[in-house]
């Protein structure tokens, strides 16, 4: 039988939501405080979620030390204490959360390969979360 | 349609080991989870079940029954047991292995036919607030 399983991390960063497509006060009207021109941060909760079956000679779907590495390496390293605005994965790509989402569902999906991605999900803040699947619906 | 979840807690302890693999290889696959001794967790148990509302009684499923079924088939028989050697699929010379990710089967398998009614919609079973594991009873 398949499962999904899930593990979740935090991480803290900051950003600035701006569109250079948009005029000043566009931004402004847009993005409201989140406009600022130096930013702010966030501790974002990110709950990563594979699926598959469960290989009969560990019971796991997979190997809970593998996605640890993986995370912390590819995830946490990159993105924890640092100014989102200014990495190259969003060179041209406005930070919100959306977007965060779709970026570590990418790096996640191409880079980790022992088990299956089924979604990532992201809390900004104890109000807001969201969650993307690589484009696909989220559940069966 | 409506979903309606029920939570539950129990504590139980497990230790993760194939007889199948050497001491050196349950020790790498499985950490500190292969301890001899077994360790324990406060697990979180949430039953989602889905239905349409009963005209006269407003409810997806009798609250009541729900949590009683939860209670006679998982809770009654996991809550304060050594896994590996008190509950039947994880004891015995067919045991699965005590993960989340298996929890999450047998507990499926448990409850999905004795839901008359309301029908079985998700198990998440919490190990602890980071680590979770669902089955939505896909094959
Ligand atoms: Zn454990």
């Amino acid at each position: 039988m398949k499962v999904h399983l899930s593990r979740r991390y935090w991480f803290a960063a900051s950003h600035r939501l701006h569109s250079d497509a948009l005029s000043d006060e566009a931004n402004r009207e847009t993005y409201g405080k989140c406009n600022n021109p130096y930013g702010h941060g966030h501790n974002y909760f990110l709950e990563v979620t594979l699926s598959g079956p469960v290989d009969s000679a560990t019971g796991m779907v997979c190997n809970l030390a593998d996605l640890d590495g993986f995370v912390h390496s590819h995830i946490l390293e990159r993105f924890d204490h640092d100014h989102l605005n200014l990495r190259p994965e969003f060179a041209g790509i406005v930070p919100t959360t959306e977007n965060l989402c779709v970026v570590i569902d990418g790096i996640v999906r191409r880079g980790f390969t022992q088990a299956h991605l089924h979604s990532v999900r992201i809390e900004e803040t104890m109000m807001n979360s969201f969650e993307y699947a690589g484009g696909a619906e989220l559940h069966p | 349609m409506v979903y309606l979840t029920r939570k539950a807690e129990f504590s139980a302890s497990h230790v993760y080991h194939n007889p199948a693999f050497s001491a050196e290889e349950n020790l790498r696959v499985f950490g500190k989870c292969n301890n001899p001794n077994g360790h324990g967790h406060n697990y979180t148990l949430e039953v989602t079940v889905k239905g349409p509302i009963d005209a006269t009684t407003g409810f997806v499923v009798d609250l009541k029954e729900l949590k009683e079924v939860m209670h006679r088939e998982v809770l009654d028989n996991m809550d304060h047991r050594f896994l590996n050697k008190e509950v039947a699929e994880f004891s015995g010379p067919q045991a699965l292995i005590p993960t989340t990710e298996n929890l999450a089967i047998v507990i499926w398998q448990r409850l999905a036919p004795k839901l008359k009614v309301a029908q079985l919609h998700r198990v998440r079973i919490y190990e602890t607030p980071d680590l979770f594991a669902d089955c939505y009873g896909e094959v």
